[in-house]
């Protein structure tokens, strides 16, 4: 998650583009786990500078659209049933001042 | 290839995320490899909301029901020889039904063991430490920076690791 090992500055980062609760991989295939951790150990030797940020290769073998929701838990969590409506109200805002 | 940070978001929440501001808090730390990696010590960290089930109680999700602005900020321990059966994992904001299928995609223990087996790091911590990653709304890590985070650190550098892998959810 590159956008928030930024934000953060977290020292040396694998960026990896899968679904949230699957840091490493796919459950039960440890060829793949094998190899985003080969690769996080690569960015720890390489000579770095702080922030340093890669990029794996690896990509996720189900459907954007399917992973989406898969990742998700079957109850939306408590802060999301709460939010939503003000995160909605404030792109509707938002979406206004960019027309004013 | 180019990570897509905002790919498996809901564009509900992956916009709100992008509007949001903030900046690293400059210098960012940066400690250089100490020695080649067959010779460090590795402690796993993460934030997927892990527990060693029937020895320590899960996250405090009763609480976070009650006052949705709120996660629990405390962590558990996890023995790095832990069985799958006895891995609890309590995150109101996933599905937790992978990770108690295999710990390993957030908690590389087992693949951790072969790579010292391998000889390609020199060893495993004993111990392996997990938060819960929610940490309220707007998120709060004032306790995992002030508290727990130097407490992880302690514990994980007086028993040898001197590489961290984290692994957040």
């Amino acid at each position: 998650m590159p956008f928030w090992a930024e934000k953060i500055g977290v020292p040396r980062t694998l960026a990896v583009e899968f679904p949230f609760g699957h840091t490493l991989g796919q459950p039960h295939d440890a060829a793949q786990q094998r190899r985003v951790i080969e690769q996080a150990l690569e960015v720890l030797e390489a000579e770095g500078a702080p922030g340093t940020i890669i990029h794996s290769p690896e990509t996720w073998p189900v459907s954007q659209k399917e992973a989406t929701r898969e990742w998700q838990p079957e109850e939306p969590s408590p802060l999301v049933r709460v939010m939503t409506p003000h995160f909605r109200e404030m792109l509707r805002e938002r979406r206004r001042g960019g027309q004013a | 290839m180019s990570v897509d940070s905002f790919k498996y978001l809901p564009r509900l929440i992956g916009t709100y995320y992008r509007m949001t501001g903030g900046r690293p808090e400059l210098p960012i730390p940066w400690t250089p490899l100490p020695q080649p990696l067959s010779g460090c010590k590795f402690g796993l960290v993460t934030s997927a909301g892990l527990y060693h089930r029937g020895v320590e109680p899960p996250f405090d999700l009763a609480r976070e029901k009650q006052e949705p602005t709120w996660g629990d900020p405390t962590y558990r321990t996890i023995p790095t020889d832990i069985r799958q059966a006895e891995v609890g994992a309590s995150h109101l904001h996933i599905n937790t039904q992978d990770v108690l299928s295999d710990v390993n995609i957030v908690l590389p223990v087992d693949r951790f063991r072969e790579l010292v087996a391998d000889g390609r790091v020199g060893g495993l911590a004993k111990y392996a430490y997990s938060f819960m990653g929610y940490q309220g709304f707007p998120p709060d890590t004032t306790a995992w920076q002030e508290t727990y985070g130097p407490q992880i650190a302690h514990k994980l550098k007086a028993e040898g690791a001197n590489c961290v892998l984290l692994t957040p959810t």
